[in-house]
């Protein structure tokens, strides 16, 4: 699957390791959780970057004493409908302030790119190539945002405290709506 | 009246943008049906029995004259001719074309319309009471929160994929109009004993297949914490609630499998590591959406003007008075319900030239303001007391006059068979023969308040559980069955009915309810005494034996 970082398709330099295989010195590698929490004080002290591929049934709390030398979480998206991931993203990023990469994995669509971004994912294994040459059309699609989240856009919360401490009163000319 | 800024038609008019882009891209294939679908769920639509259905939010049911206009021309332009008021505060329109949704769209965007958070496993339109701002009995206006509420939870990037959709109401009145205790978040405004006004939160209510009330799981919050706390709520549930099984989705199976308790400590735990962040609400925030509802200047104006006591003189107004007109916050004002219920029609359907007329005395007569009840009619809500007649000539002469609101032809009811693809059994046939039967409003008056709620299938769009009266229909080797519950009721005393007895076939349904009014008539102890009270007092089995001795 192509990987999108930085809104480019990239060559994607971690190699994923599955639970019982050797790990490559030298190389960055993406680990299964459980082989991460049982293998930590070796894997602490590994030259090259090490990620981990975490699943959506668990709390991402039991991570933290590992956030400071993982370079990358992987989190999973089963399917897109399965929006669990969502919270780990933005409970990694702004509860725990994990600065590596967060990478979305497992069914990931165009029309998701940008929630996933919002959320605080910087990776994207997208499921069809189209969908990651897109990638800087989707995250663009809008240019307002209501609420605060892991990305740091602005939102309408801080707009409007700064209006509403001034008092300023709509003008008629603006239609109206419910 | 809440007047977009440029931030809410930016979002709007890109929201048209990208909805544009996803139809062609399913058009031409590139998605599939199953990738298009959360999309266009999204978005409002929905693929019905015979075509799409586009529905359009209406948040906390209040809508312009100019937004009624911008309806009529959709019912118009791209369907035939009529669209459908629903159970929380939206209009459906049932028969749009998928290669002209973008356009039907982007006319509705130019009104501030759109159907973002009507449907998907997202966060619905918030609801709450249509007497909103004019209410006697309310605190303060409950809108300026749920807009709050409406704005955060907009295209929310952490709860756009929820277990399940995900419904929020809101009362600031001591009798409660916006049923909140059967959403999945209630709050009730009130004020505590130290004189500062909150929300009482609860959460897990619904119906469905398995039908709760609503648990407190905060007595009192402030309103700073409105917006963190309901996060917190989302994020506990977006985590835990159950994704393997589709009827256990809900926010209500969580709690109720949890234990309320739990699920509080759960919430309260999360909620303290955010109350004090970004979503702590500043005053200026509150003030900036606030001073963009606009209220209307009223001219001061007596009670009882001289128009009004010589129209009394007249059977027929006397009759509409008291029962489609309500008392409002200021003096010399009315609050004006219109009947969409009239005789034989399908509950909450109102045409393009009814809509274009109700825009046109909206204007004349309400400051150009128009309201959507749960109870699928609409009002009025700044009419002056000396209108009053001339305003009930012109609704009469576009059928929406009917004395009826609140009595037993006043059905809700969900489109059922004749639409839906979930429906086991129609409800509109059910709910039209059921006002032709009690065509007779002396008969209906004598009943007095009696609500009938009929739902087509287990998902309960037409809240069975909570009618006075509450029709479910189900299938049985093939034929349309009802099964009948009485006793429920959504207000601030909510309980969900207990079944009657077996179902009964479609053709002896409009029977069983003229049973239960039978029976209610000789059970009662007075006159004044409600249906649901007496219900409440002698309880299932009277009732059971009158229906059941002849079948």
């Amino acid at each position: 699957m192509p990987l999108v970082k930085a809104g480019h398709i990239v060559e994607d330099r971690f190699v994923r390791v599955l639970d019982d295989a050797p790990v490559p010195e030298g190389a960055a590698v993406i680990l299964p959780a459980a082989r991460l929490l049982a293998d930590a004080r070796e894997l602490v002290l590994r030259q090259a970057p090490t990620g981990v591929i975490w699943p959506n049934d668990r709390k991402v709390a039991e991570l933290a004493p590992y956030l400071d030398w993982i370079s990358l979480v992987a989190l999973v998206f089963p399917n897109f409908r399965d929006g669990r991931a969502y919270s780990q993203a933005r409970l990694l990023r702004e509860r725990y302030a994990f600065r590596g990469e967060l990478r979305a994995t497992g069914q990931v669509l165009r029309d998701q790119l940008l929630f996933l971004q919002r959320a605080g994912f910087d990776g994207f294994e997208v499921t069809k190539e189209a969908d990651g040459a897109a990638f800087a059309e989707a995250v663009r699609r809008y240019s307002v945002f209501y609420q605060p989240a892991a990305d740091g856009r602005a939102s309408t919360l801080t707009a409007r405290r700064a209006r509403g401490a001034s008092g300023a009163v709509p003008s008629r000319r603006e239609h109206v709506a419910g | 009246m809440y007047i977009y800024d440029e931030f809410d038609r930016t979002l709007v008019d890109e929201r048209v943008r990208e909805f544009r882009d996803q139809v062609a891209r399913r058009l031409s294939g590139e998605l599939t049906e199953e990738e298009f679908k959360p999309l266009r769920l999204m978005n409002g639509v929905y693929l019905q029995l015979h075509a799409y259905m586009l529905r359009i939010a209406i948040p906390y049911g209040t809508l312009s004259s100019d937004q009624m206009r911008m309806l009529a021309h959709v019912a118009r332009r791209y369907d035939r001719g009529y669209g459908h008021f629903t159970t929380r505060q939206n209009i459906q329109f049932n028969w749009i074309k998928l290669e002209e949704l973008p356009d039907a769209m982007a006319d509705l965007a130019r009104a501030g319309l759109h159907g973002m958070q009507t449907s998907g496993n997202c966060v619905r339109n918030i609801t709450t009471d249509q007497w909103a701002g004019v209410a006697p009995d309310e605190i303060e206006d409950p809108r300026i929160w749920a807009e709050l509420l409406r704005q955060h939870l907009t295209l929310h990037p952490e709860f756009s994929f929820l277990p399940r959709k995900f419904k929020i109401a809101l009362t600031a009145s001591a009798h409660d109009r916006a049923a909140v205790k059967i959403h999945d978040i209630g709050l009730r405004m009130y004020r505590n004993g130290a004189g500062e006004t909150g929300f009482e939160v609860t959460v897990g209510g619904g119906l469905g297949r398995t039908p709760f009330l609503g648990k407190t799981i905060k007595p009192f919050l402030p309103k700073r914490d409105l917006l963190s706390y309901v996060e917190a709520i989302m994020r506990t549930y977006n985590q835990y609630g159950r994704r393997d099984n589709i009827y256990k989705a809900r926010i209500k199976i969580l709690v109720h499998e949890l234990g309320a308790e739990k699920f509080a400590r759960e919430v309260e735990e999360e909620w303290h590591s955010i109350k004090d962040g970004a979503l702590a609400l500043d005053p200026a925030v509150v003030a900036d959406i606030a001073a963009r509802f606009h209220y209307p200047d009223y001219e001061e104006l007596a009670d009882n003007p001289p128009e009004l006591a010589k129209a009394r003189e007249g059977e027929r107004f006397r009759t509409w008075l008291a029962n489609s007109v309500s008392n409002h916050k200021v003096s010399g004002r009315a609050i004006v319900t219109l009947s969409l219920k009239p005789e034989g029609g399908p509950p909450g359907d109102a045409t393009a030239a009814q809509m274009d007329a109700i825009a046109e005395l909206a204007d004349r007569y309400s400051h150009g303001e128009i309201r959507v009840g749960h109870e699928q009619n609409l009002a009025l809500p700044h009419v002056a007391q000396r209108d009053l007649p001339a305003l009930r000539r012109a609704l009469d002469e576009i059928g929406v006059a009917t004395p009826n609101v609140n009595l037993i032809s006043d059905i809700i009811a969900c489109p059922g068979l004749d639409y839906c693809s979930l429906a086991n059994a129609r409800s509109i046939p059910v709910a039209q023969e059921i006002t032709r039967r009690f065509r007779n409003l002396d008969v209906a008056r004598d009943l007095g308040r009696l609500h009938i709620n009929i739902s087509g299938c287990i998902n309960a769009c037409g809240h069975h559980h909570i009618g006075h009266i509450g029709i479910l229909g189900v299938e049985k080797n093939g034929e349309e069955y009802y099964q009948v519950t009485i006793g429920g009721r959504a207000d601030e005393r909510a309980e969900l009915g207990t079944i009657l007895g077996p179902a009964v076939p479609y053709g002896e349904i409009a029977d069983v309810v003229e049973d239960i009014a039978a029976a209610y008539l000789e059970l009662r102890a007075r006159p004044d005494e409600l249906f649901i009270d007496t219900v409440k007092r002698v309880g299932v089995d009277p009732f059971k034996e009158r229906v059941y001795a002849a079948r």
